[in-house]
């Protein structure tokens, strides 16, 4: 396979598409509508499902359904059309149908804007919808990275029957890099269908899928079994990347597009002769904690820099158990932060960890 | 001795597709009607096998657990966008939501506008009782002015609740319905009617004409406060005139089909 030069938004929708996606669900948001407006054209193309829905709530609802047929199938969306779908995520988790959902994030609280943030982290990474869930969160931080996940998200939907959300940022959805497309993949072919789904009751008593448990507990037995998920989740699924990180005095953890600026940061804090390296994680759930608790030993101290006003930050904490300092840089509202800021702030950590020497 | 022969004839029977337990609606209600008459058609059409249901938020949440079909439980309101999702991944299928007032006509209200829209597939039977039943006889969208509910003790006031809405009335107009119908549950000649549109509704899915919906009056003896034999009554006196019977939107090919299913 060749690179060839790809918008982030339609890079994901086709990746989706090669991994056999079969159902696509959607309402158009900024900056994520050319996933939507590109499965619109290549679904029918390909003989499989395309709706655009009268809105957020009920294409979550039409995953939701196709899930439970037993197809693969997934929508995309922007962070206030997330929130509408939280709903629909927490039944599905409810439910334990596999689904895939990309999150291209804005700016916010409310409308916001449509400018590239992360502040939808705690939104997805710590379940998002009401009641107990969690659901892997898989972050790229460049096209490739975000085709790459996209592809894999069904498979590991499949593997533990839970939600793989991809979470981005408006960034990595509207920019252009050269990437290489996976191979097309057939869809399932009906008779494959997991023996679950609901295809009708032919040779075989009928089920249902439902996610009421009415006796206090029968929920909590389902709650049980989510937690054996989520337990084989953390111990075989955890992802990240690390950037001169073996003598590193200071280690910066950041993820998706923050991560990819942190690079730089890196890079120009070597030349300067400081020993910085980089932690990004790329599954925020389940979150590298082991990987950082180990890092805790090494560093004199972290800095966690985020386009949030600080979420992420929390879990690097409480994997650190405040036995270093552990600063925060944070760029809001659609800022995207420069190499340099997040360089000053590690010259002020390293300066605060002198002195206190 | 006269030896007699002693003949038995079958003329009653659980329908076969549903499961042989009991339910847990209060009684008088008529969920168990409405259950049977879908029931029987599924068996009728011998369409068990490719039956997908779709069950709502409210007194039939646990309709799955009555029928012996496939079944999904959807969120409140949600299940005709449910509906569309299964019957898109499922087209040779059979799929029905059954979804009371609250579910259809109130917070489900633009699912169900769309689904008939895009003119999917699908057949819902919609019970009207004009209340919520399974939190307690708070007032639905469908309460008729002057009905005293819990949450509106001192009757239903137009001017602060706005008015009973007519959803068979608001989807005949949309393009993409093909079998639109109000029927009653409150005796036995509008029962037998009923279940003829039912079987109409799973028809038109067969032909693949659009989303047909059957509209039941139902009663709530519990949450009307009144006996069940007064609740029957309540929906001939009281229903009837705020919300007509009738045929709302049938499609040419099937008044050319006639009635012979």
């Amino acid at each position: 396979m060749k690179k060839e030069l790809l918008k982030g938004n339609v890079a994901f929708a086709e990746a989706a598409i090669r991994a056999g996606c079969e159902a696509y669900f959607g309402y158009p948001i900024t900056p994520q509508t050319e996933a939507l407006e590109h499965m619109s054209k290549r679904m029918p193309e390909l003989g499989r499902t395309f709706i655009q829905a009268e809105s957020e709530v009920a294409a979550i609802n039409m995953v939701y359904g196709a899930a439970c047929a037993g197809i693969q199938t997934m929508t995309s969306s922007s962070s206030p059309g997330v929130s509408l779908m939280m709903e629909g995520l927490s039944y599905i988790a409810g439910s334990e149908v596999p689904v895939v959902i990309v999150d291209i994030m804005r700016g916010g609280p409310g409308l916001g804007n449509i400018a590239p943030a992360q502040g939808d982290y705690n939104q997805m990474v710590k379940g998002g919808g009401h009641g107990d869930y969690r659901i892997i969160v898989l972050a790229p931080a460049t096209i490739q990275e975000l085709i790459d996940l996209t592809y894999e998200a069904f498979g590991l939907a499949d593997k533990y029957r839970t939600i793989v959300a991809v979470l981005a940022d408006g960034s990595l959805g509207q920019m252009m890099e050269p990437a290489v497309l996976p191979e097309m993949r057939p869809v399932r072919p009906v008779d494959k269908r997991p023996a679950w789904a609901l295809t009708g009751a032919k040779g075989r008593d009928s089920h249902f899928i439902t996610s009421i448990y009415l006796e206090p507990l029968d929920e909590e037995k389902f709650n049980q079994k989510l937690l054996e998920t989520e337990a084989k989740i953390e111990a075989n699924e955890v992802r990240y990347k690390e950037l001169l990180l073996d003598d590193a005095e200071i280690a910066i953890v950041a993820f998706g597009t923050a991560g990819r600026v942190a690079q730089t940061a890196v890079k120009i804090a070597r030349e300067n002769g400081i020993k910085v390296g980089l932690l990004r994680p790329i599954s925020l759930y389940p979150f590298p904690t082991d990987r950082i608790r180990r890092l805790a030993d090494q560093v004199d101290g972290m800095l966690v820099t985020e386009m949030n006003s600080g979420q992420m930050v929390e879990d690097v904490r409480l994997a650190v158990e405040g036995r270093l300092p552990v600063s925060f840089y944070g760029r809001m509202g659609g800022v995207i932060p420069m190499p340099e800021e997040i360089l000053d702030e590690v010259r002020k950590l390293k300066a605060s960890i002198t002195e206190k020497v | 001795m006269e030896k007699t022969e002693m003949i038995e004839s079958l003329i009653y029977t659980k329908p076969r597709s549903l499961q042989p337990i009991g339910t847990h609606y209060c009684p008088g209600c008529t969920h168990g009607i409405a259950h049977r008459l879908v029931a029987e058609v599924i068996d009728e059409m011998g369409i068990r096998e490719q039956t997908i249901g779709v069950a709502p938020v409210g007194c039939a949440v646990f309709i799955y657990n009555y029928f012996d079909v496939d079944f999904a439980e959807a969120s409140h309101g949600r299940a005709p966008a449910m509906a569309t999702g299964i019957k898109r991944a499922n087209p040779d299928k059979f799929v029905f939501t059954y979804q009371g007032d609250g579910d259809l006509a109130s917070i489900g209200a633009a699912e169900i506008l769309h689904a008939a829209n895009r003119g999917e597939k699908i057949s819902v039977i919609f019970i009207n009782n004009g209340i919520y039943g399974m939190t307690g006889g708070q007032m639905a969208p469908t309460t008729i002015e002057g009905w005293k509910t819990t949450s509106s003790p001192m009757g239903r006031n137009v001017e602060l609740h706005g008015y009973p809405i007519r959803m068979s009335e608001i989807l005949a107009q949309i393009e993409g319905s093909a079998y639109i119908v109000r029927r009653s549950l409150h005796n036995v000649a509008n029962i037998r009617r009923a279940k003829k549109a039912i079987r109409t509704a799973f028809e038109v899915q067969r032909m693949g004409l659009g989303l047909a919906m059957v509209e039941l009056l139902s009663s709530c003896p519990t949450n009307w406060k009144i006996s069940p034999d007064e609740a029957l009554k309540v929906i001939e006196e009281k229903m009837l005139p705020v919300y007509p019977l009738g045929d709302f939107k049938v499609d040419p090919a099937i008044q050319k089909h006639g009635k012979g299913w």
